[in-house]
């Protein structure tokens, strides 16, 4: 009996040790090429090119700045409402439409597999003053004079839109399937119309994954660099855009890594507030 | 003076492509009446409810609620209570609320709805579990909610879909009695799909016994057991034992056929002429083990016996025919002699009158 228990209790730390030699590796890995450069960078926020924090009052304070994080933000919010009003149907249906389910999940996945910068440049060759959506329009006499749709706002949407619809149709698309199927045809037998049995019972109950969705898609906008960087205008420069700036053409590493930290901070707190959100959306 | 039907069906049938789920079904429900769908799976009980429900649409026939063509209007609007077999309740809102749903659609005032959800959560036996979700609910209590969310509006007519299906059978009883108990009560019409016959017998006024997408006999419970009108309904209402033969006289009530055990007579289920292949059904606790032939008004058969089964109120035995027919007997167990045991050769017996003569497709 004695040499089993023994046996037994020798078991739990030596796995224990092998899970960890398991993923040491790839910790390792991230520690030394991704935290330790953005720890480096961020310290750098208070100490270049002096020390203290005349970095983050710059960026706080002055209207440049200031007028960014605006736009980062108006394009995000805007981003992530897009994409849960037209996210939202398709989802419907790939959840409900068995038969249209394949179909769906290929047509929305297909951009997954192309690089955002070709997909960019694709969306440059549609939507610019003498491309092909224009040249169709004036062709067909329904506009006159061309519809502007890149270097504004409307391409940076259109373009973001595009490349983060998925992150909002999969998570959407979990928590309709999880619905009970006889829960609307169950609505529809006490009284409820349509409409009335959406915003009621399947609405509520798309909390969690309409808040996952949107706070992937709003987390992703934040951030987002190539789409604005090419398809918008002079007033559509981001956060990200602006670091990116600040080093590649000022060399000021220290307003660069106060606007990181400013997003980090930014993004992380989002994080939580809809991890908050989904926890208390889920009955218990 | 007889009331208009609550509800009417005529003709009422459902393709899917080419399969054909329902093929024409023809009902009257009368006002108050219990009305259990008794049926195998497939047979197109559950998805004739879902037509009357609205959530199915009929390929063709006609049906009416207290005289008003369904066919137009959406389920939102029918005013028919639903119960679901895995009881479809709103998991995110709480009991009351589930039951409020319905009140809130229909826009009745906070005061008035407030005490119809409480009377109608006290009536079936829930009045302190308001303020819970239903997931901190039993499977039974669960099955109450749904009741009481189908009940609190007081629709014309109440479908349950196999409600009992999920519950196990000490509870599943219990609830029967139940919903006997608010439907005579209430008195409210009820269309009850199940697949279990002792349900239906239990709580029906009639039942209609569906096969392949048709309504294969619709009656009393009694009538359906002592008179089945086809080899399907004699096997599926209660136990059956069957012999086949052929017609060899017929009268009005009493038809003989010629077996391979000899000569049996039994009631007709319909009118059978001399030449039709027939079929003898009998019912297990009509079925006796005789000593000496006993003549006259009675059939018997030599049969040995292969399984004696004990169930404590009575013993259950199966016997073999020569052709390898099996017939199935319950005694009653202060008629059963102690010593039945497979291998024995008995004769069987029943009255005539007490078994039923029925066309051998």
């Amino acid at each position: 009996m004695e040499p089993v228990a023994a046996d037994l209790t020798g078991a739990g730390p030596t796995s224990r040790a092998s899970h960890l030699l398991l993923v040491l590796p790839a910790t390792l890995f991230v520690l030394v090429v991704f935290a330790l450069p953005v720890a480096w960078l961020l310290s750098r926020s208070v100490s270049d090119p002096a020390w203290g924090l005349d970095n983050f009052r710059t960026v706080l304070r002055e209207p440049v700045y200031l007028g960014l994080m605006r736009n980062t933000v108006q394009i995000s919010v805007a981003t992530t409402v897009l994409c849960v009003l037209l996210g939202y149907p398709v989802a419907h249906v790939m959840a409900t439409c068995p038969r249209l389910t394949r179909l769906l999940t290929f047509v929305v996945l297909v951009p997954f597999w192309s690089s955002v910068l070709v997909r960019t440049f694709a969306w440059m060759v549609l939507l610019q003053n003498n491309g092909l959506i224009n040249r169709a329009l004036l062709g067909s006499g329904l506009v006159r004079q061309p519809i502007e749709m890149i270097f504004n706002r409307t391409g940076v949407l259109i373009g973001m839109v595009q490349v983060l619809l998925p992150f909002v149709i999969f998570p959407l698309y979990g928590s309709i399937r999880a619905i009970d199927p006889a829960l609307m045809p169950a609505a529809a037998c006490m009284g409820a119309t349509p409409a009335r049995a959406f915003l009621r019972v399947q609405l509520p109950l798309t909390i969690p994954g309409l808040t996952t969705g949107a706070t992937l898609v709003f987390v992703l906008s934040l951030g987002y660099f190539v789409t604005p960087a090419l398809l918008g205008g002079r007033r559509d420069v981001v956060i990200a855009r602006m670091i990116q700036m600040e080093i590649g053409q000022f060399g000021d590493w220290g307003v660069a890594a106060a606007l990181s930290l400013v997003l980090l901070v930014a993004t992380l707190s989002l994080l939580g507030f809809s991890r908050l959100l989904v926890r208390r959306g889920r009955p218990t | 003076m007889t009331d208009a039907p609550v509800l009417t069906l005529r003709g009422i049938g459902k393709d899917y492509g080419r399969t054909v789920a329902v093929d024409a079904v023809d009902l009257e429900l009368r006002r108050g009446e219990f009305v259990s769908f008794l049926g195998p799976s497939g047979s197109g009980k559950t998805t004739t409810l879902m037509m009357i429900a609205g959530l199915q649409t009929p390929s063709r026939g006609e049906m009416l609620l207290q005289g008003r063509d369904l066919g137009p209007v959406p389920p939102y609007r029918r005013n028919i209570g639903v119960v679901f077999q895995n009881y479809a309740l709103f998991p995110h809102l709480s009991v009351a609320a589930n039951v409020a749903f319905p009140l809130q659609m229909r826009r009745v005032g906070r005061t008035e709805m407030a005490r119809r959800v409480g009377e109608t959560l006290a009536l079936v036996g829930l009045p302190d579990h308001g303020a819970r979700l239903p997931a901190q609910l039993s499977g039974g209590q669960q099955q109450r909610v749904a009741l009481a969310r189908a009940l609190v509006y007081q629709p014309p007519l109440l479908l349950m879909d196999e409600p009992l299906g999920a519950l196990d059978k000490k509870l599943r009883e219990q609830l029967q009695l139940e919903i006997s108990r608010l439907h005579r009560e209430l008195g409210i019409t009820v269309l009850y799909v199940t697949h279990d016959q002792e349900e239906a017998l239990v709580m029906s006024d009639r039942i209609a016994v569906f096969n392949d997408g048709r309504i294969e006999q619709i009656g009393r419970p009694q009538e359906l057991y002592e008179h089945p009108a086809s080899r399907f309904v004699a096997g599926f209402v209660g136990e059956s034992s069957f012999i086949v033969g052929r017609v060899t006289s017929a009268a009005a009530n009493r038809v003989a056929i010629e077996t391979a055990h000899g000569m049996l007579c039994g009631h007709p289920a319909t009118s059978l002429a001399p030449g039709d292949a027939a079929v003898l059904a009998v019912r297990p606790e009509r079925v006796g083990i005789s000593e000496e032939a006993a003549g006259g008004d009675r059939n018997v058969v030599h049969a040995r016996l292969v399984e004696v089964i004990y169930l404590g109120q009575s013993r259950k035995f199966m016997a073999a025919l020569p052709n390898g027919e099996i017939i199935t007997g319950l005694l009653p167990i202060a008629l059963a002699a102690d010593d039945l045991a497979p291998g024995q050769t008995v004769d069987l017996t029943w009255r005539a009158s007490e078994c039923t003569i029925l066309p051998d497709h």
